[in-house]
């Protein structure tokens, strides 16, 4: 559905009188299949929204190509424009307009007449459940509704594929889970939906497949449940002190049960092992025997966080 | 005829969001009413004219140019606004033609533009200003061209700068010279022989004065084609240019 093959752009940017090129994205290569959700995972800066704005025709890649839905991105950016939807990640409802309004107009900029249009924005609103506010100026909708009001126009014209830039950023824990159903059901009405998120816990639950993105470039790309697989063994997470966890970490760096060993910045330690019951009586010993306050110990499966880690060397919760 | 259509749904919803604000009509009508109650009456000892109808002959012109310039010129504003609140994103990832983003709002400003054209020429005809129906659409020909040209080059910067604060001052620059310079206000005839020389170099000096001959019955004079043809020519090099930044990349 989506190709893409050393997608790269960079941005020049002026700091006083310096100008600094700032390598936005530097090389990615996608390959999204039909009728999936697939997630792109990043800190902030990492090139998610560059790479999306690339792929919706909005800003020209510096050098890569891509195919979308069977067209090419850089020969026939208007054949591009017809098959797809995009959802900025900042919004884009006028303040004075009504639901309807944008969602009738956004029907008709796509070529649709106005008594289909009509039916189409109808239907969608209920769709979102939006029917109780269509009328209203968008000024008065929540963030949650306004969000709705968004991908609603996004895919008022049933585009094969809808980009959806950060779509539950901001929104309370309700209105997110409501979010996912919705792009579940996108999923489920044929679409495929290519969603961005810093979210672990959305990329996880929602996902079919991800690609994790870190400083413009893809490290890792699988469904959730393979990249987990991939950090063989198990995490075993151990608060401490921040004054504790230095010797404690000269004390459990070399065992040679700990495959990897991290450092939190709030405190504690989180270690990679082989297998966790095992692991953590010795692991207890080693901080007991040192007369070290541990004040807890969890062992976790390893989740999609430390699957960025052992890709970047950093924490995604931190970065 | 996708861009006849095109440019139809932009102009609609943009003329639609204008006439829901009330202050916005309320302003449009109210302001040019004012300068012709309270401005023109200074008008017939300052022109020296023999009659209040001749005064208004040429400060009538002279106005309706005024509000071509300005009102197109600050319709840039309300673009940035657009672009902040990704309106203008929403529609450049749809396959709508970019020059139809320009043009339907362009249109709606050379539309509101007319209509206080025409509210000031009927206010004008109380106070016994008499102008042929031929020469009066000409002249709102002209004033439709100025309105198109300013508000396309609005949009156009608006577009480049994307931030009011570079907007205003930028306008305010380009603005100033172009009224002083154009005898929209006092004609030039007063002016010493240095200051008409500069004027000849502002268009809009053109516009003004084709503008005042056609009010004043003068359809042959030489300054009216001058001035349609200068404007004319500015105009769609403006909306040129103003439409490739429609299609170019902005954030
Ligand atoms: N128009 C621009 N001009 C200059 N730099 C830009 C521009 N757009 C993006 N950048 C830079 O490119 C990098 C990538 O930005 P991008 O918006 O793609 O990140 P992102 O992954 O979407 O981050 P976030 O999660 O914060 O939305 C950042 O360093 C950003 O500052
Ligand atoms: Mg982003």
């Amino acid at each position: 559905m989506i190709e893409t093959r050393g997608l790269r752009k960079s941005f020049r940017s002026r700091a006083g009188r310096e100008t600094k090129t700032v390598e936005a994205v530097r090389g990615v290569d996608l390959d999204v299949t039909a009728g999936e959700i697939f997630g792109f995972l990043g800190p902030n800066g990492a090139g998610k929204t560059t790479t999306l704005r690339m792929l919706a025709t909005l800003i020209e890649p510096d050098g890569g190509q891509a195919t979308i839905a069977g067209a090419d991105l850089l020969k026939d950016p208007g054949e591009v424009r017809r098959r797809i939807g995009y959802v900025a990640q900042g919004g884009s409802t006028w303040d004075e307009s009504t639901a309807r309004e944008e969602l009738v107009l956004q029907a008709r900029l796509y070529g649709i007449g106005k008594a289909e249009a009509q039916r189409r924005a109808a239907r969608a609103l209920a769709a979102f459940q939006l029917t109780e506010f269509a009328d209203r100026k968008c000024k008065t909708y929540s963030g949650g509704q306004r969000r709705r009001v968004e991908i609603a126009l996004g895919i008022i014209h049933e585009p094969k594929i809808v980009f959806l830039d950060e779509p539950t950023t901001g929104l309370d824990p309700q209105s997110r889970a409501h979010m996912w159903d919705e792009i579940r059901r996108l999923r489920t009405d044929g679409m495929t939906v290519f969603i961005t998120t810093h979210y672990l816990d959305e990329a996880d639950a929602l996902c079919d497949r991800i690609a994790i993105m870190d400083h413009g470039e893809v490290v890792a790309e699988g469904t959730p449940t393979d990249l987990k697989r991939e950090i063989s063994g198990d995490v075993v997470q151990v608060g401490l002190d921040l004054a504790a966890t230095g010797e404690a970490e000269k004390l459990l760096d070399g065992e040679e049960y700990v495959n990897r060993l991290e450092v939190l910045e709030e405190g504690g330690l989180r270690l990679f092992v082989d297998e966790g019951a095992t692991a953590i009586p010795r692991i207890l010993r080693r901080i007991d025997g040192a007369g070290l306050d541990l004040k807890s110990i969890e062992l976790h499966r390893p989740s999609l966080d430390d699957v960025f880690l052992t890709k970047t060397g950093r924490s995604l919760r931190e970065s | 005829m996708k861009l006849a259509r095109d440019t139809w749904l932009i102009f609609q919803r943009q003329l639609h969001l204008l006439l829901r604000n009330p202050v916005w009509v309320f302003v449009g009508v109210f302001q040019p009413v004012m300068y012709l109650l309270l401005f023109a009456p200074l008008l017939k000892p300052a022109l020296n004219a023999p009659t209040q109808a001749e005064a208004y002959k040429i400060f009538v012109p002279g106005l309706l140019v005024l509000l071509a310039i300005f009102g197109g010129l600050f319709q840039g504003f309300g673009l940035i606004a657009e672009l902040r609140a990704g309106v203008i994103e929403r529609s450049r990832v749809t396959p709508v033609s970019r020059l139809a983003l320009l043009l339907g709002r362009s249109l709606r400003d050379v539309v509101s533009l007319l209509a206080q054209a025409v509210i000031i020429t009927l206010l004008a005809l109380l106070f016994d200003l008499r102008v042929f129906i031929g020469d009066l659409l000409l002249a709102y020909l002209m004033l439709a061209l100025i309105a198109l040209m300013t508000s396309a080059v609005s949009y156009g910067v608006a577009l480049k700068v994307k931030s009011e604060d570079a907007l205003a001052p930028l306008m305010n620059t380009v603005a100033q010279p172009v009224l002083l310079l154009s005898g929209i206000l006092l004609p030039l005839a007063f002016a010493p022989g240095w200051l008409q020389g500069v004027a000849k170099w502002n268009p809009f000096s053109w516009a003004v004065d084709g503008t005042r001959a056609l009010f004043n019955g003068d359809i042959s004079n030489d300054r009216v084609w001058q001035g349609l043809t200068i404007i004319t020519v500015l105009a769609a090099a403006g909306v040129y240019w103003a439409a490739r930044q429609f299609a170019r990349s902005v954030r």
